[in-house]
C-alpha cells in the first residue's frame, strides 16, 4: 500500500492547558513494498504517526493517503473498518491485548471480525501460528498460561490472521531475549519478502532498521529529521547524535577503523563477518608488502 | 475521547490559591457550602458570585478552562431552572409562553437556585484545579486524625484514596491503549445494536482487569520490599503547614460570611 502524509499535525487534548502537540507539519511518501524503519528518541511520535495509519487518530490537520483512503481532519473515514482489515498494528507489548479462553479463539478474533467464513478462519489461524513459530498444541492452552515471548507470539498471529496488506510494527521485540529478538525480526522480513507486504517498523535498535529496512525516517521532537536508504542515514555520524541517536556498530566501527588506521572500508551493506573477512584480507595484504 | 478526562483535573500553578494549605482549601470549601444555603437576597448572593468569582481569578486558570470543567453539570443547572419555570406558581404572571404563565416566583427561585448549585459545583471544582490528589489526601488525613480515637482507619483510608487516585489516570491510558488494539482487530465500540456493543466490551474489561490485578500486586510487593507495615510510627515527605498566608485567607473568608449575615434579609 502506497501511503503519503501531507503536512500532517497532531495534537492532544487541544485547547486546554494540557495541549501537546506530538506531530508536527510533517509530510512522508512510503511506497508500496517497502520496509520502513521509524526511529526517534522517547516522546518524538513514533506511535502517534502510526495510529494515523488505521484511522485510530485523525490528523488535527493536513491529510494522510492510505492506499485509496484518506483521513483528513474535516470528516471521518466512511470505510474505516475495510482499512483496518487491510492495516495490521502490533502495538508495543501486543500481549496486553489477549483476552480470550483460549489461544485458537483469539488469534481467530480478528478475521472473524473483519467477515472471514468460518472455515477459511481456522485456515488462518494455522498459518498465522506457523509463521510466529508456535507449536499447534497450544491452540487449546488459554493465553494467561503461556510464557511472556509465547503471549507476545499468540498477539502477533492474531494480527497476521487478519492478512493485512501493511503491517506496523510498534517496537516488537520489546523485552524478548536477545535470541528471540533475532527470531522475531526475521520472521518479520520473512513475511514481508513472501507476501510482499509493506511493513513498517518502529523501533529502537539502529541495528534492526539496518539490517531489514530498505528506507529511514528519523523522527525527532515530532518532525521528520532525517529521511532517506539507511546507509546514507547511518554514516551521518553527528546529525544522529544531535538527536542523541547512536550509529550502528556496523558503521561506528568503520569509523573507527578510518580514524585509527586511515584505511576506509566503507560501508556497503556488510554483515559483521564479511567486514571481519575484509579487514582480514586487507591486514593479510599489507603483511605481503612489507 | 480526551477531553473527557481533564474534568476537575489539576493544573499545575504558583498562584496564591496553589500554595494554601490543602486543609485551609477543604476548610473553606466546606463552610462555604454550608454558607451559601444562607443567602436569600439579590445582594447576598450577589456577595457570594462575587468571591467565588475572585477566588477563580487568583487561581490563574483561564476562566474558560474552569467552565468546560463544569459541562457535566450545565444540563443539571439547566434543568433545575426549566422545572422551577414550569412548576412554581408564586407572586404574579411576568409573561406567558404560548399562553403558559410564567411567574415572578418562578424567574426568582429558579435564578437562585440554579445560582447556588453554580457556585457550589465551581468553587468544589477549584480545589481539584488547584491541589494535587496527594496533597488532597493528605489534608483528609489530617482533618480525620481525631476519628483515629474512635479505631477509625484513618491512615488505611487515606492509602487507599492515594493508592485508586495514583491509578486512575493508569487506568485510563491502559483503558485507550486496549481500546485501540482491540479496534484495530475489528471490534466497534461505537455502532450495532445494544447486544453486540455489550459483547465489544468483554475484549476491552479482561485485559483491564488483567493488568490492575497484576498491577495491585506488584505495588504490595513493592510496598512490603520496602518496609511499609502500616501508618504507626511513619514519618511524612510532606509535612502540611498552616502560616500567615492561611490566616490571612481564614480571616478574609470569615469577613465575607459576617458581612453575608449582615446584608441577607
Ligand atoms: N494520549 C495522550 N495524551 C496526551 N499526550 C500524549 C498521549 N499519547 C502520547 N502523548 C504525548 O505525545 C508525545 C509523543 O508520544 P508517542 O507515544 O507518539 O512517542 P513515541 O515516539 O512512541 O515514544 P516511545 O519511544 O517512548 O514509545 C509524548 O510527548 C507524549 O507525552
Ligand atoms: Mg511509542
Amino acid at each position: 500500500m502506497e501511503i503519503s502524509f501531507k503536512q500532517v499535525s497532531y495534537t492532544y487534548q487541544p485547547n486546554t492547558p494540557f495541549e501537546h502537540r506530538a506531530i508536527n507539519d510533517l509530510s512522508m511518501d512510503i511506497s508500496s513494498g517497502s520496509f520502513t524503519a521509524i526511529i526517534g528518541h522517547t516522546g518524538s511520535g513514533k506511535s502517534t504517526l502510526i495510529q494515523h495509519l488505521n484511522g485510530l487518530l485523525r490528523p488535527s490537520s493536513g491529510k494522510v493517503n492510505i492506499g485509496s483512503y484518506q483521513l483528513h481532519a474535516e470528516a471521518k473515514l466512511k470505510g474505516i473498518k475495510e482499512l483496518r482489515s487491510k492495516v495490521g498494528i502490533v502495538f508495543q507489548y501486543p500481549e496486553h491485548q489477549l483476552f480470550e479462553e483460549t489461544v485458537f479463539k483469539d488469534i481467530a478474533f480478528g478475521p472473524s471480525n473483519f467477515g472471514v467464513d468460518r472455515e477459511e478462519v481456522g485456515g488462518r489461524v494455522d498459518q498465522a501460528l506457523q509463521a510466529v513459530q508456535l507449536p499447534e498444541e497450544l491452540l487449546d492452552r488459554s493465553p494467561f498460561e503461556l510464557s511472556g515471548g509465547q503471549m507476545r507470539r499468540v498477539a502477533i498471529a492474531g494480527v497476521l490472521a487478519v492478512q493485512p496488506e501493511l503491517l506496523v510494527l510498534d517496537e516488537p521485540t520489546a523485552g524478548l531475549d536477545p535470541k528471540g529478538q533475532k527470531e522475531m525480526m526475521n520472521m518479520f522480513h520473512q513475511l514481508h519478502k513472501q507476501k510482499g507486504l509493506t511493513t513498517i517498523l518502529v523501533t529502537h535498535s539502529m541495528e534492526d532498521a539496518l539490517a531489514y529496512a530498505d528506507h529511514v525516517i528519523i523522527l525527532n521532537k515530532g518532525e521528520k529529521y532525517l529521511e532517506g536508504k539507511p546507509e546514507d542515514v547511518f554514516t551521518r555520524q553527528q546529525d544522529l547524535q544531535k538527536v542523541q541517536l547512536d550509529v550502528p556498530e556496523v558503521i561506528q566501527f568503520i569509523t573507527n577503523v578510518k580514524d585509527r588506521f586511515q584505511v576506509d572500508l566503507s560501508y556497503h551493506g556488510q554483515t559483521i563477518k564479511e567486514l571481519a573477512e575484509e579487514l582480514a584480507a586487507i591486514v593479510k595484504g599489507e603483511n605481503r608488502y612489507e | 475521547m480526551n477531553n473527557a478526562f481533564i474534568i476537575g483535573q489539576y493544573v499545575p500553578g504558583e498562584s496564591i490559591v496553589h500554595r494554601l494549605d490543602p486543609r485551609t482549601k477543604m476548610i473553606i470549601i466546606f463552610m462555604f457550602v454550608i454558607v451559601v444555603f444562607f443567602a436569600n437576597s439579590i445582594w447576598s448572593y450577589g456577595l457570594l458570585t462575587v468571591f467565588s468569582l475572585l477566588c477563580a481569578l487568583t487561581t490563574r486558570i483561564h476562566f474558560s478552562y474552569i467552565l468546560k470543567g463544569l459541562t457535566p453539570v450545565w444540563f443539571l443547572i439547566v434543568f433545575t431552572l426549566l422545572l422551577h419555570l414550569i412548576v412554581t406558581k408564586e407572586g404574579e404572571v411576568l409573561f406567558r409562553i404560548f399562553s403558559y404563565p410564567i411567574y415572578s416566583g418562578a424567574v426568582a427561585q429558579g435564578a437562585a437556585i440554579s445560582l447556588r448549585f453554580f457556585l457550589l459545583i465551581m468553587v468544589t471544582s477549584l480545589l481539584t484545579l488547584t491541589t494535587t490528589p496527594i496533597e488532597i489526601t493528605d489534608a483528609i488525613e489530617s482533618l480525620l486524625q481525631p476519628l483515629k480515637k474512635i479505631r477509625f482507619p484513618v491512615h488505611e483510608l487515606a492509602l487507599m484514596m492515594s493508592i485508586s487516585l495514583r491509578f486512575i489516570p493508569t487506568l485510563m491510558q491502559e483503558t485507550e491503549k486496549i481500546s485501540k488494539a482491540q479496534a484495530s482487530r475489528g471490534v466497534d465500540f461505537r455502532t450495532g445494536t445494544a447486544k453486540e456493543r455489550i459483547q465489544a466490551v468483554v475484549p476491552l474489561l479482561v485485559p483491564l482487569f488483567i493488568s490492575a490485578f497484576k498491577r495491585a500486586e506488584e505495588l504490595a510487593m513493592a510496598m512490603e520490599a520496602r518496609g511499609y507495615q502500616g501508618g504507626e510510627g511513619r514519618t511524612k515527605l510532606r509535612e502540611l503547614k498552616t502560616d500567615r498566608l492561611d490566616i490571612i485567607v481564614y480571616a478574609l473568608f470569615a469577613f465575607v460570611v459576617i458581612l453575608l449575615f449582615v446584608i441577607r434579609d
